[in-house]
């Protein structure tokens, strides 16, 4: 028979288990870390080296620093989008029904994956962001730290994104779909490769519904504190931290819902 | 009772997949649910192991409501689904300290329950490698294994030896009958085959979502009319005499050939040798099947309706979810 521990104690063996089991695929899975990391690098070294050449303003924050907490995010993005997906594998190959009959609650599991890809998004962050040397930012240790809570932060509402998405397929053909038709997307209008302040009316309303605009602006502000022109930060500091809160939270209870007992 | 189902009935859209169904299974026995793929079994399963809400209906396992206390049921049962459900990606080991963790056991216990249960299955020398390496033989034991490691009352078993190889059926077969008494534990399971189910200490023959037949495999193989006893015979003219007048049944002849239909073949063969003894060649007796069984109730064999169906229901169940989900 099962024994009588706290319920609570039960709850999070089940996300300590569930992030765990992620953890070791991720160490495991060598290809995986590779591309998600060259990704950001291809985008950092080559779009943003030669767009810089293009751009070259008189003042303020170089291009190439300038889309760095976009890079960061992208790194989040694809990490955490892919982590969250895999519930669409587990789900095809079956692994699912084994956590989905295991007596723990379903809040437990979405927190778990969600956590999954925190870990992993956030790891993956920390390499990119080691490069800052090489771009010839000068950070404090305040600044690295703060970045890291916001790429962990961000990397979990992303992943309850993720969670809220794959519910909604059964199978991974629709995996290419998710790709084009939002993740890309999600980048392209995170403030990532362009000022959101610049751009047309329309396209700036698709960015303030983007979780990740936020996420990308609020390093923004621990990354360039002092640029106030137009490579600026679009939002307040308040507003984007708690824009990833709010929208945490959301994601996790639309994902919980989702997990009950269908049908 | 450890399992109480009270007028179950499960519909996706106009199909009927459960259709008022209701059974009990007692603690400590093997509980056979037979019948052809498409018939409602899986669809059973799923709502006792509450995957699944019922359409309407009440379901007990070990005590607990599986609409109101799902998670007082989870604690209580281990299941190995149809399909497998094993990370591929992780080894075997891994796979069971997952479990060891979804269920709550004791962390000193932890890895000593594991290494019995894979002894247990005789994966031991395997634990470290992944499971992407074993043979399908190999994860359904270890799939059983993981099933029994948090102690459960009940442990759910759907077509468990679907795919495997003969070999791997007869070992698997011999190890699930050991269950209830090495184990304490009651075994729910579902399967198409005849001869897999005669080893259930009881069984309900479900055909098109109803329950058309249940009973101890003996009991539903007498109501088919009983043993055939065929007997070959130096003189049939006066052996059918004696042994029409012994047993008060009456022979037929066929192929110069005797038989008869008696209730109970085993003993009445001793009986009638008492006799007619000495001018006896060969005694054969036929025992009805519960292939039998089932063609005279449904007027079909079991196997005629194999594949097709099954994924009839199957695609259905998928499209119906999908548009739910929309």
């Amino acid at each position: 028979m099962v024994n009588n521990q706290s319920p609570n104690l039960v709850e999070f063996n089940a996300v300590y288990v569930i992030v765990a089991r992620e953890f070791k695929k991720f160490i495991r899975e060598r290809s995986r870390l590779f591309s998600t990391i060259a990704r950001p690098l291809l985008w950092l070294f080559i779009v943003g080296a030669g767009i810089s050449r293009l751009v070259s303003p008189d003042v303020g924050v170089p291009y190439i620093q300038f889309i760095f907490p976009g890079i960061l995010g992208m790194t989040i993005l694809f990490s955490s989008m892919f982590s969250s997906i895999s519930i669409i594998w587990d789900k095809e190959f079956g692994f699912m029904k084994e956590i989905l009959v295991a007596p723990v609650s379903r809040f437990s599991i979405v927190i778990g994956k969600a956590l999954s890809g925190t870990v992993v998004s956030t790891i993956q962050a920390v390499i990119i962001l080691a490069l800052f040397p090489f771009l010839g930012f000068k950070l404090g240790l305040f600044q690295i730290i703060g970045v890291i809570l916001i790429c962990a932060s961000i990397s979990f509402s992303i992943s309850a994104f993720g969670i809220v998405l794959a519910t909604f397929y059964e199978s991974y053909e629709s995996f290419s779909v998710i790709m084009n038709f939002i993740i890309m997307p999600m980048f392209f209008l995170s403030g990532a490769m362009y000022p959101v302040k610049l751009l047309p009316e329309i396209l700036k309303v698709a960015s303030k519904i983007n979780p990740l605009t936020y996420g990308v602006d609020a390093m923004k502000h621990i990354l360039f504190p002092f640029e106030k022109g137009k490579m600026s930060p679009d939002f307040p500091f308040i507003i984007d931290i708690s824009v990833i809160i709010i929208t945490s939270i959301i994601f996790v209870l639309i994902a919980g819902k989702a997990f009950e007992r269908k049908g | 009772m450890i399992i109480k189902v009270e007028n179950l009935t499960k519909r996706f859209d106009s199909i009927t997949a459960v259709d008022d169904i209701s059974f009990e299974v007692e603690e400590g026995t093997i509980f056979g649910f037979l019948g052809p793929n498409g018939a409602g079994k899986t669809t059973t399963i799923n709502i006792l192991c509450t995957l699944l809400s019922p359409t309407s209906g009440r379901a007990f396992v070990a005590g607990h409501d599986c609409m109101k206390e799902p998670a007082d049921v989870r604690k209580a049962i281990g299941i190995v689904f149809q399909d497998t459900t094993l990370d591929k990606d992780l080894t075997a080991y891994e796979n069971l300290v997952f479990h060891t963790y979804l269920y709550n056991v004791p962390k000193d216990e932890m890895r000593g329950r594991v290494y019995d249960a894979l002894r247990f299955v005789d994966l031991y020398e395997r634990k470290d490698d992944l499971v992407k390496k074993f043979s399908g033989g190999m994860k359904r034991r270890l799939e059983v294994a993981r099933g029994l490691i948090h102690r459960p009352r009940v442990l759910f078993l759907d077509e468990p030896t679907l795919g495997l190889d003969p070999q791997s059926r007869a070992n698997l077969w011999e190890f699930i009958t050991k269950l209830p008494e090495k184990h304490y534990v009651t075994v729910f399971m579902t399967t198409h085959y005849m001869e897999e189910a005669e080893v259930c200490d009881k069984i309900a023959i479900i055909d098109r979502g109803k329950i058309i037949a249940m009973g101890t495999p003996d009991e539903l193989k007498r109501t088919v009319g009983g043993d055939v006893v065929y007997i070959k015979t130096t003189d049939n003219v006066n052996t059918k005499e004696e042994i029409e007048r012994l047993l008060g049944l009456a022979v037929s002849e066929k192929e110069d050939e005797l038989y008869l239909t008696c209730n109970m073949g085993d003993t009445c063969i001793p009986e009638m040798m008492r006799t007619i003894g000495e001018k006896v060649l060969s005694v054969r007796l036929q025992r009805p099947t519960l292939n039998d069984v089932f063609l005279k109730l449904t007027g079909k064999a079991i196997r005629e309706e194999e594949a097709p169906p099954e994924k009839g229901i199957k695609e259905y169940v998928r499209a119906y979810r999908r548009r739910k989900e929309k």
